[in-house]
């Protein structure tokens, strides 16, 4: 049996969760020059939302009813803790060096693990996440789990949504001048602090749509999920172009194509046979993200600019 | 002005997080051991993960270790000592491991170690024990070489004289599965797969090695990566591989999902594990589709033992959180052989403990022989547990259930 469609579709869902999340790092890099390494932890605590919801909710809710409102649940808890972040870790620090926000971001980020790990009731090891009942769905030789349904709706749905935004909206089109000139932008009257907030809170409510995709897919959450995720995601960005928000989940889906591509089928070309199996998954997922910026530094749909003086 | 405030921001963040981390890996373990009595007091030491994926085995060994210095106290059992735990975390991480095992050394009223729950932690704490003479008892390590040295399977060498463990180890465990699968299960073709750790990447050998011996075919082999959570592309070859069962070397935090996810991907076929995968986590990971997966462990399960009963009711009495998990009876015998090669220098010494006690201990802890929880606890010249019975379990409504225990036969 052909396993070449199943391994493309496996890869597309991975991708498309690393897609969701890259988002964020790509939104707030474009607008404020800020690579937020603490968002994988924002994705993570919008994961923990989505539980919390679920636990307030009496036993027997059907997913049909909880799923909406632990996507609402989740997104209020992301979306907190990044503007939270935003306001009190990233704004002072605006206009210092760039190396200052940076630092800031990763001690937040172990800030948000550890108090995970030790507020959140039993969050010491993994807990279960509540799943969708029901069959997979087989289309041809393909099967797709009941979990991994909601990551098929809700990626495209999520994007079309972000490209209308910003295409759209006059909040969008501002955000689209603070990208290109923040303080240029200021004098046509656009108000840069409230568009970062937005480019800020944006990330991370499609982090946390994201986080309950992983719960659905994976059955379980815990304290460390995000740091992984997040520098996946974070490759992602690059990979498509840090910036540019169609990239982002091109680079998503490129990643996770060629993640399960390495795993399957590595292994199989003469001579590789060491260099396969999921564990060298990673490397040539790196490897990739090398080539690319080898070749095409900008990523794969970034433009070239030059550096702001 | 503006700038140096930022600064002080940023440091007192990154100070925060730091101070977060480290409260982590301290956890006083030295509740519920009754003091006083005027003499000496004796610390064993207890170095398990407490936190983490791992965490619910590593709580049941401390939890196990303090009931059995408790029961100690109560005996008085040597007279004049008054026993102690102190159980750090070591996260499954071998340079933690380490970090712990020099803070036990420098300790000297460390006279015995319990633990760790992981070969490759175990590995990185070995040296440092026996560089001070300390002695280590092990409940749960199965590598095979931290007994018998890394070339165990041509020439058996006892890499370190302070090293204990009354678990059995992989050389028989893997084998044990394998006749299991093949002869009793009927299963021919197998999908091998570990996390290249030392304990999975030993015990995924061992199995192959003696399932092709009896005839089995291998259709695959894959190692995954710890940290990962996405196997459906392992998932996908395992269902296409025509494999009739999977045996994983590893631990249950992936075992769990990756049975989940073989399994959704249209493969329902068992997965077979070590006694890393017989914890009760391993059923909430992997669903309810887990009915029917396989995993041996060490010993005889603990329920069905007369010695153990006394254990499981006094487990329950002193009102522990957390189970005793997989290796409860183990840490038990583990503290308890401590407690007793302590009692035998102390007599030897006319009741009270030499100047150099540790070395002494050390020693002792050879001719150690009692009946302990999991039956008859001994060692033999490599440090190893002479108990080598092993017991087959079968996940049934949800709990592990034990289908056949035995001992490796050659």
């Amino acid at each position: 049996m052909n396993e070449l469609p199943q391994q493309l579709v496996n890869g597309l869902l991975l991708g498309s969760m690393y897609g969701l999340v890259a988002i964020g790092y790509t939104m707030v890099y474009g607008i404020v020059q800020l690579i937020n390494f603490a968002h994988g932890e924002i994705f993570m605590t919008g994961a923990f939302g989505a539980l919390t919801v679920w636990l307030w909710l009496p036993g027997g809710t059907t997913m049909w009813i909880a799923l909406p409102l632990m996507i609402v649940g989740a997104v209020i808890v992301a979306v907190a803790i990044a503007v939270g972040a935003e306001r009190f870790a990233y704004r002072p620090l605006r206009n210092a060096p760039r190396l200052a926000p940076l630092i800031t971001a990763i001690g937040l980020s172990l800030a948000l693990q550890q108090a995970v790990w030790a507020w959140y009731p039993e969050a010491k090891s993994a807990r279960t996440f509540p799943q969708i009942e029901g069959g997979p769905f087989e289309i041809g030789s393909v099967t797709i789990q009941t979990g991994d349904i909601f990551l098929v709706v809700a990626a495209p749905i999520s994007m079309a949504v972000l490209a209308w935004f910003v295409m759209k909206t006059r909040t969008g089109r501002g955000m689209q001048a603070t990208a290109q000139d923040p303080d240029t932008a200021k004098l046509m009257g656009v108000n840069t602090d409230r568009i970062i907030v937005i480019a800020f809170a944006l990330g991370a409510a499609f982090a946390a749509v994201g986080a309950v995709a992983y719960g659905l897919k994976y059955g379980e959450i815990n304290f460390r999920m995000g740091f992984i995720l997040g520098l996946k995601a974070f490759t992602a960005a690059v990979l498509g172009g840090i910036g540019n928000i169609y990239g982002a989940m091109i680079g998503g889906v490129v990643l996770g194509v060629a993640e399960t591509l390495a795993t399957a089928y590595i292994a199989d070309i003469p001579g590789m046979d060491k260099f396969g199996s999921q564990s060298w998954a990673d490397v040539w997922a790196f490897v990739l993200l090398i080539l690319v910026l080898l070749f095409r530094p900008q990523g794969l749909l970034g433009e070239r600019v030059a550096d702001r003086a | 002005m503006r700038q140096r405030s930022l600064i002080a921001i940023t440091a007192a963040l990154a100070a925060g997080a730091l101070t977060l981390t480290a409260c982590g890996s301290r956890d006083s373990g030295d509740k519920g051991s009754d003091s006083g009595n005027g003499g000496t007091t004796v610390v064993i030491g207890v170095d398990a993960p407490l936190t983490g994926d791992l965490s619910a085995m590593g709580l049941g060994i401390k939890n196990s270790a303090d009931l059995a210095v408790r029961n100690a106290n109560k005996q008085q059992l040597v007279k004049g000592v008054t026993f102690k735990i102190d159980a750090r975390d070591d996260q499954a991480q071998p340079s933690a491991g380490q970090q712990n095992a020099s803070s036990f050394v420098s300790d000297k009223n460390v006279l015995g170690v319990v633990g760790p729950l992981n070969s490759s932690v175990a590995e990185s704490m070995q040296k440092v024990f026996d560089d001070a003479k300390l002695v280590q008892v092990s409940p749960a390590n199965t590598g095979p070489a931290l007994t018998q040295g890394p070339d165990w399977q041509n020439k058996k060498v006892r890499p370190y004289k302070a090293y204990f463990r009354t678990a059995t180890t992989d050389a028989i465990q893997g084998p044990f599965a394998a006749q299991y699968v093949y002869n009793t299960a009927k299963k021919k073709k197998v999908f091998v797969i570990d996390d290249k750790k030392t304990y999975g990447s030993g015990l995924a050998a061992t199995f192959t090695t003696e399932f092709k011996k009896l005839g089995g075919k291998v259709v695959g082999t894959e190692h995954i990566n710890p940290d990962a959570k996405d196997f459906s592309a392992i998932a996908t070859k395992v269902k296409n591989s025509g494999a009739q069962v999977v045996y994983y070397g590893g631990e249950y935090p992936q075992a769990g999902p990756l049975s989940k996810q073989i399994k959704a991907a249209g493969a329902k076929i068992p997965l077979v594990g070590g006694d890393g995968v017989k914890d009760d986590t391993y059923m909430k990971l992997a669903g309810s589709e887990a009915t029917g997966d396989l995993a041996t462990s060490v010993g005889a399960p603990v329920e069905d033992l007369p010695s153990a009963k006394q254990f499981v009711a006094d487990y329950k009495a002193a009102g522990y959180k957390e189970e005793y998990s997989a290796y409860g009876g183990y840490a038990y015998d583990s503290a308890w052989a401590v407690i007793e090669a302590v009692k035998k220098v102390a007599d030897a010494n006319g009741g009270k403990l030499p100047t150099d006690a540790r070395a002494k201990i050390t020693e002792a802890m050879q001719g150690v022989s009692f009946d302990g929880v999991t039956g008859k606890v001994s060692f033999d010249e490599f440090g190893d547990a002479t108990n080598k019975q092993l017991t087959v379990y079968a996940v049934k409504n949800g709990a592990w259930v034990p289908v056949k225990s035995g001992t490796y036969t050659g």
